[in-house]
């Protein structure tokens, strides 16, 4: 008798199949328990899969909840590649299918963070402009495109999700408080950091990260915040390594 | 906003992130950069992080049922239903949905 | 490509360790005999970052092989032609000592289970696992080698014994084989056959690399011993005896110590790479 692995990994994702038949001890004697070493494997492996990548998460929930909810995870959405350093990207939509869960509208936001620190990590590598490339004319300034560095990721949230993160991350951090948050991911070198950004900020990026003008993504801050502070904006870019070139079209 | 007033507000705040970037950039380079945190993310002989070319015949792993049992900072964490970061004012409702039961 | 093609080709007959991130320092400072790393190819398969930094900065120091852990060569589908040309690029960016991959699927209906899973030894599986490996060394331009995994169970249609089969592999497809004695041993035990009869069957002269590793003890229903192979501990006297069975017909070899889970600091490490360098210096000349 012959197994396929279709059955093999229908039983191995549903413990309450029973064990295929045509596997043994080796003796003769079905196989029984000893599938459940892949049972196990599998689901316990992309269980610390999710534990690891979702950090926050798993502190916010506990982790006896973080458990139980990778175990749904794994069944609804097992991994499509190969590649660890991705398993989880559909996790926010599950966070927020969850009926258990609805009280607690932050988390999918606070998982999508999570998800950009790890693509952020694995971005590819760009070397930052020197600043002092900057020093132009102010009307060749407004046509300039900087190009955005692969690991500046951003977040947009009505959730306070860069507190969020803080009071889960580091000691001492404080409560947070109602109120919207957007963060932008940079990685100056190998390690991501989520920082605030000011009203306005978060459509001076995605402007840029559009391919637009830096006059254009200006104005586009302004619309959000007319006091839009761009020099901060600016500084937070520059210091983080994120801008990583520029078409200085005249 | 006129093309002249941007400009020069353009112009404004590139020289203040100028000043104030130079010396940031500067203490940046210092670090080591290889030796540092790994994120998750693992592939280990074809199992996650955790486990690996094998775990144990213990049956643990979950099935499809689950129930959310009060942990976490969420516990602690106060934050009603709101809508463009405003809190939804004073409503009962909301208030009698966010405390656990 | 990077810049290490002064290198001679193939691993050094000397013990090597799974690279883990944390130990990146003290590899660099204190490697005790370790002459070689293995890495997993998966975790050096995004755009950039720390994880290529380490590789490119230890590829400088120490050949390192490029081991596999999800191609699914044991498959029923056709090989995952994105994976195929991931590893193409990995292994010709680093042009690596070694590549090797595993006898066993992880993926299916594009499914990606994360686990070595088994597969029966006949002749219809023996077809499609050398054309796999025909497509593999094709497209990474290179010899590769093939792992003998642990088993738990058995499939009552195979029809070849695993030795056999591996050899049978090495024969058509010109790979290499990579002996993994710990899961020669875990085998042994689980589906109750001799450890040295398997050694002894084995083509030895086709392995280009030796894994060892710590197990767990369990039983299954009937109250035998099952061993799984979770390289989260010391490996075992009984496993380093193999070794040396393996080592007295085979002569030197590349030695791996694997450690995946509760990974040890580097002492405890580099504690097992000195014993598989004591294994290796026994060997009569």
């Amino acid at each position: 008798m012959s197994v396929t692995q279709d059955e093999f990994r229908d039983a191995l994702l549903n413990p309450s199949q029973a064990v295929p038949g045509g596997l043994s001890d080796g003796a003769a004697r079905p196989a029984g328990r000893r599938f459940n070493v892949y049972r196990n494997n599998v689901a316990v492996s992309l269980t610390e899969a999710m534990k690891e990548a979702f950090p926050v998460i798993t502190r916010m929930l506990g982790t006896a909840n973080m458990e139980g909810l990778a175990g749904l995870y794994l069944r609804a959405h097992p991994p499509s590649s190969p590649l660890m350093m991705h398993y989880g990207e559909h996790f926010p939509e599950l966070l927020a299918r969850t009926e258990q869960l609805s009280h607690l509208g932050y988390l999918p936001d606070v998982a999508r963070l999570e998800l950009a620190l790890r693509r952020s990590y694995h971005a590819a590598d760009a070397a930052p402009i020197d600043p002092q490339a900057l020093a132009l004319d102010p009307d060749r300034l407004l046509a300039l495109r900087p190009t955005l560095a692969p690991a500046a990721q951003l977040v947009r949230s009505r959730w306070p999700i860069h507190a969020l993160w803080l009071y889960n991350t580091r000691d001492g951090a404080p409560k947070p408080e109602p109120g919207a948050q957007d963060v932008l991911i940079l990685r100056p070198e190998f390690d991501p950091e989520p920082h605030l950004l000011p009203p306005g900020g978060a459509a001076l990026v995605q402007a840029l990260q559009g391919g637009r003008t830096l006059g254009e993504a200006f104005y586009a801050a302004t619309q959000e915040d007319p006091e839009h502070d761009l020099g901060a904006s600016l500084t937070l870019l520059l210091a983080g390594g994120a801008i990583t070139s520029f078409d200085a079209k005249r | 906003m006129s093309n002249t007033t941007k400009s020069l507000a353009v112009a404004g705040a590139v020289a203040a992130a100028l000043t104030a970037v130079t010396t940031t950039t500067a203490s940046a380079q210092a670090k080591e950069k290889c030796y540092g945190v790994s994120l998750a993310g693992q592939n280990d002989c074809a199992a996650g992080p955790g486990t690996t070319c094998a775990g144990t015949s213990t049956v643990d792993y979950q099935g499809n049922a689950w129930t959310l049992v009060d942990a976490g900072t969420c516990t602690e964490i106060e934050l009603p239903e709101m809508a463009d970061g405003t809190e939804r004012s004073g409503s009962l409702e909301a208030l009698e949905r966010d405390l656990p039961s | 490509m990077l810049d290490n093609t002064h290198r001679p080709l193939g691993l050094p007959a000397g013990p090597g360790v799974g690279y883990k991130p944390q130990h990146f320092r003290d590899l660099l400072d204190d490697p005790g005999p370790v002459t070689w790393l293995e890495i997993h190819a998966e975790n050096y398969m995004g755009d950039g970052g720390r994880p290529l930094a380490q590789l490119r900065h230890l590829s400088e120091r120490f050949p390192i092989s490029v081991h596999g852990v999800g191609l699914s060569i044991g498959g029923e589908a056709p090989l995952d032609r994105d994976h195929l040309a991931r590893l193409k690029h990995l292994v010709g960016w680093l042009n690596p000592a070694s590549f090797s991959e595993h006898l066993a699927w992880s993926t299916h209906d594009s499914h990606f289970l994360n686990d070595l899973l088994p597969l029966p030894y006949t002749d219809g599986t023996l077809a499609r696992v050398c054309d796999h490996i025909d497509q593999v060394q094709e497209a990474v331009g290179r010899r590769m080698l093939l792992e003998n995994p642990s088993s738990y169970l058995a499939f009552d249609e195979s029809t070849w014994s695993e030795f056999d089969f591996l050899a049978e592999i090495a024969r058509r497809t010109g790979c290499g084989l990579l002996l993994d004695v710990n899961n020669v041993f875990v085998s042994a035990t689980n589906l109750d056959f001799s450890p040295q009869g398997y050694i002894d069957a084995f083509p030895l002269e086709q392995v280009g690399e030796l894994h060892l590793g710590g197990h767990d003890e369990d039983e299954d229903d009937h109250g035998a011993p099952l061993l799984i192979d979770s390289h989260g501990r010391e490996v075992v006297d009984p496993v380093w005896a193999l070794l040396d069975h393996v080592l007295d017909r085979s002569g030197p070899k590349p030695v791996l110590v694997e450690w995946d889970t509760d990974v040890p600091d580097w002492p405890v490490l580099r504690a097992e790479a000195i014993r598989a360098q004591a294994a290796l210096d026994r060997i009569p000349a």
